[in-house]
């Protein structure tokens, strides 16, 4: 399996990215944003985490417009699976390949720690190997990861079972961290071939640090 | 040609920082401020003197980049 990981200027997590698949016997290669094509081989694309063009105008919007996008868009369409992880999750949305927006923290703080999460629908890849009404605990690092999408498309997202995870207790109960609509930590598209989630899998991989709830979601992606 | 662009969260949109600033300045003891919102101005100058021209290429950098329609509006101010 090749996992291609995106790098922009100013994206930090793509080696703790490359990492973490290699640890689950992928094979990567980084990929430059002036690349005008993704490796012909990629089984699953990842826009890595990090602040890409320094958040500067809004976090992803300068991004969108990298030559490598173009190639992303088309991988999209052709069914080509991505996966991005917080930066790449806010590069998705301002790109339109994902629905929805992600503002401002509700709090204004910058976000750093641990935080469970509900598994909402596991009727897809990337969350095939957990259960409806699991709880997983996953690293969120974020200024920008209030997500907001207005009443007409949260139905949509709902009615096509796109909603994957959501903030929550220990329990499963809605806690929100960020003011998110519904506590939506993480959607995919109507096509189930393109994932955005604000938390790090890819930082969940060792019991030792914490968690290795990732390790279950990104072998989803492996198969 | 100067064009000045108001970006700023959509009535609706919840308004984090513009809600942070009315409470700062009721603390402060200023009355009568209903509502803040806080946005952002983006300055071009323009190499052109028409008019509708301008108005028509910023309002397509607002809709391609500038602002984020899904949560944001946008005003456009030139000035000659």
């Amino acid at each position: 399996m090749k996992v291609s990981i995106l790098q922009f200027p100013g994206t930090n997590c793509e080696y703790d990215t490359q990492h973490a698949f290699e640890q689950l016997g992928a094979t990567t290669e980084i990929v430059w944003h002036k690349s005008d094509t993704i490796p012909a081989d990629t089984n699953l694309l990842v826009v890595a985490g990090g602040f890409s063009y320094g958040d500067y105008l809004r976090s992803g919007a300068i991004a969108k417009f990298s030559p490598v996008m173009k190639a992303v868009k088309e991988y999209a369409s052709q069914g080509g699976k991505i996966l991005g992880i917080c930066n790449g999750f806010q590069v998705l949305t301002e790109s339109g390949l994902l629905p929805g927006a992600l503002k401002r923290n509700e709090s204004l703080h910058f976000i750093s720690k641990h935080h469970t999460l509900k598994v909402v629908n596991n009727d897809n890849i990337f969350l095939e190997n957990l259960s409806e009404g699991d709880v997983v605990n996953l690293p969120i690092a974020h200024h920008d990861g209030n997500f907001y999408i207005d009443q007409a498309g949260l139905k949509e997202l709902y009615a096509n079972d796109q909603v994957l995870l959501k903030y929550s207790d220990a329990q499963g109960n809605d806690k929100n961290p960020n003011g998110s609509v519904d506590s939506i930590a993480g959607i995919c598209n109507k096509e189930k071939n393109v994932f955005g989630l604000m938390p790090h899998p890819e930082r969940a991989m060792e019991s030792l640090l914490g968690s290795d709830d990732g390790v279950k979601m990104l072998l989803g992606f492996l198969k | 040609m100067k064009a000045i662009v108001n970006v700023s969260l959509k009535a609706g949109v919840l308004d984090s920082q513009g809600k942070a600033v009315q409470h700062a300045l009721d603390s402060l003891h200023f009355e009568g401020v209903s509502d803040v919102r806080v946005g952002k101005q983006i300055v071009l100058n323009i190499d052109t003197t028409d008019e509708a021209k301008a108005r028509k290429d910023i309002t397509q950098m607002c809709e391609d980049l500038l602002a984020n329609t899904v949560i944001e509006e946008y005003e456009i101010e030139l000035i000659k």
